[in-house]
């Protein structure tokens, strides 16, 4: 997905160097061939995302601006929206220090079973987010090998706050690690034993020398992590229980409400996690136009 | 500050990339670790620096045990090969670091680290590009602020990892007359890596002549081309033709011909003859090395021919004059002005 995404962005930014008149260019087609192409394209990205997009909104708005807030103000709606962003707002923090770990470790050590590593880190993906929340239910459920001890400790994970979290960092652990490896890979370690031979300790290397050179596919990571924490399904699902307002997340809310045809609900609750997502989207092409002056920036003159 | 390293052991996962080496340098000298690639020579500088952990053997800096300390410890200026510039940061910046991350004790006042900091940009003649980023600057550029930067922590020694490798040949030539300068100016002790033997015969004191992680000689540029050790420095230092011979007698033979060389103090058997292409005398048939032109080719002032000896056995390599008439199958017969022995084997 993040593959993809990029290669768009890679069509869209041509170089600055190339040539105004491309006719003329071995490579190029008759007009009417790039014509068609962007046509098929736009139609293509119209009745798969635009349509569906506004579909969401006017359902949303269907029964008027009242029904719609109401849908975020009833309690259900109001404790699954907060759910969501209280499970992000762990999964997403835990996720950053995880992945820059495991980036690093990656990326800057040798060792052995790194490729087994790297495999493991490519497992979420890979995995469907169904089994990942069933593998927490008989890992922690009630008739798991650790069930006692849990109960001993009075701590619920399953069908509640914690497992919903364990599972959304399951699913979401990839995108910063996924994002950062290439880049510390391609980054090496010279400026790091650079900064070592300056003196500087561990801690002042990583703050000042390696943080800043994986910031921006750091943010980028994190965009990405969050967007699919607050819209993750499967794994959440199976490991929620579904207990309206209490550990309903908005997807699991949305489901809830289009089920017992509360359309308009179930549409105004997606609208607002469609927006979030398009926040996030926007918040990620900002990075990119950012991101892409700091490289023109730096290999200008 | 001098260094001394003693016996120096280094494996990388058990393949042996440094086989006990020592080496003293003395202080302020300016010294050039010679060798191919994988002889050992930038394992054998980290090493100094601090930036490996040798398996064996001791490093010393003057009296102390370095051995044991940290790179940050060691206080070495190190000038990485690809630079290595933080490339987020200013050239100021850049050159600012050492002193920035020292602990507050010892960090001098951000004013003063400035000062220090364009005073250094000043020695490198980078005056005015203090704001500009690392990729705005060229490779000849770079290649100083690194210098720079590694000079603002007031090294106890120098360390450069082949400081010119990504250079072109014209600002190689200047900022090898410049690094000398800078040398001489700060008196440092500075050990630099190099595969390319102009550079290390023009720039450094002393030679180190490295191959396969074993010092093969160490010697002033002089004593390394004029006297080599063994038939690896002759090759590798200069150009070099070699030819097997035999000693009888005092003298040299080859192909059962005196060819009019001495060998007063060697043993009876087989050796090998190394000598110079350029270091020759063309002479009339008779006690000397003969041969009959098989290709010949311009090189800058002087035709380098390659002479078969004895049949399409052997081949050396001299140099004539360039106007001089040898076309292919002439005869020529000459006898090398200097020359070294080794025994065969």
């Amino acid at each position: 997905m993040a593959q993809y995404e990029q290669d768009i962005a890679v069509y869209d930014s041509r170089r600055p160097d190339e040539p105004p008149d491309a006719h003329s260019r071995p490579t190029s087609e008759p007009a009417w061939v790039k014509w068609t192409l962007i046509a098929i394209a736009v139609l293509f990205l119209a009745a798969l995302l635009l349509l569906p997009l506004l579909t969401v909104f006017t359902q949303a708005l269907s029964k008027g601006l009242g029904a719609f807030f109401a849908a975020f103000t009833e309690p259900a709606g109001a404790a699954a929206i907060r759910l969501t962003l209280l499970v992000a707002a762990i999964a997403v923090p835990l996720n950053l220090v995880f992945g820059v770990c495991a980036a690093w470790a990656v990326a800057k050590y040798e060792f052995w079973g790194k490729s087994f590593l790297t495999t493991l880190i490519d497992i979420p993906f890979s995995v469907s987010p169904v089994i990942s929340g069933m593998i927490y239910v008989i890992l922690f459920g009630a008739n798991s090998v650790l069930s006692p001890y849990l109960k001993d400790a009075h701590l619920q994970i399953v069908f509640a706050v914690p497992g919903i979290v364990l599972a959304t960092i399951f699913v979401t652990f990839p995108f910063v690690a996924r994002e950062l490896i290439p880049l510390m890979q391609d980054q090496g370690t010279a400026e790091e034993e650079a900064a070592l031979s300056l003196g500087a300790n561990g801690w002042q290397t990583f703050w000042r020398v390696t943080l800043p050179n994986i910031r921006w596919g750091l943010l980028y990571g994190v965009l990405l992590c969050n967007a699919r924490a607050m819209g993750e399904f499967g794994a959440v699902s199976v490991i929620s229980g579904h207990i309206r307002g209490k550990t309903n997340t908005m997807p699991l809310h949305i489901e809830l409400l289009f089920d017992s045809y509360n359309f308009a609900g179930a549409f105004a609750m997606a609208s607002l996690l469609a927006l979030l997502a398009l926040v996030t989207l926007i918040a990620k092409t900002l990075l990119e136009l950012r991101y892409g002056d700091h490289l023109a920036a730096t290999r200008r003159h | 500050m001098d260094i001394r390293v003693q016996n120096l052991r280094k494996e990388f996962s058990r393949y042996p990339a440094l086989n006990d080496v020592s080496l003293a340098v003395k202080s302020g000298e300016l010294i050039a670790l010679l060798g191919p690639s994988g002889s050992g020579k930038t394992t054998l500088l980290r090493l100094i620096a601090g930036l490996e952990r040798p398996t064996d053997g001791r490093i010393f800096f003057g009296d102390e045990d370095a051995s044991g300390k940290s790179v940050q410890e060691r206080n070495v200026g190190f000038v990485f090969q690809s630079y290595a510039l933080f490339r987020h940061m200013s050239v100021l910046e850049n050159v600012a670091f050492g002193l920035k991350v020292r602990p507050r004790a010892t960090r001098p006042h951000r004013s003063e680290i400035r000062r220090r900091a364009l005073e250094l940009l000043d020695l490198v003649q980078l005056s005015g590009l203090d704001k500009r980023f690392p990729q705005q600057l060229s490779g000849g550029q770079r290649q100083r602020v690194a210098l720079a930067r590694a000079l603002a922590i007031e090294p106890r020694v120098l360390l450069l990892d082949e400081p010119f490798g990504a250079l072109d040949a014209q600002v190689r030539k200047e900022l090898r007359k410049w690094l000398r300068e800078i040398h001489d100016r700060t008196g440092h002790t500075t050990v630099f890596v190099t595969h390319d033997q102009e550079e290390a015969l023009e720039l450094a004191d002393r030679l180190v002549v490295m191959s396969q992680g074993k010092i093969e000689q160490v010697g002033s540029p002089d004593a390394v081309y004029d006297t080599p050790d063994n038939p690896f420095v002759f090759g590798f230092i200069g150009e070099s033709s070699a030819l097997p011979v035999e000693v009888d007698n005092g003298e040299l033979w080859v192909g059962g011909r005196v060819i009019g060389l001495a060998a007063p103090d060697t043993p009876k058997g087989h050796a090998q003859l190394f000598f110079r292409p350029h270091d020759v005398e063309l002479v009339p048939e008779g006690a000397a090395i003969a041969g009959v032109v098989a290709a010949s080719r311009r090189v800058g002032g002087t035709r380098r021919v390659e002479l078969e000896i004895g049949g399409a056995a052997q081949r050396v390599e001299i140099d004539l004059p360039f106007d001089h008439p040898a076309g292919e199958q002439t005869r020529i017969a000459f006898r090398p002005k200097r020359y070294r022995l080794y025994p065969a084997g």
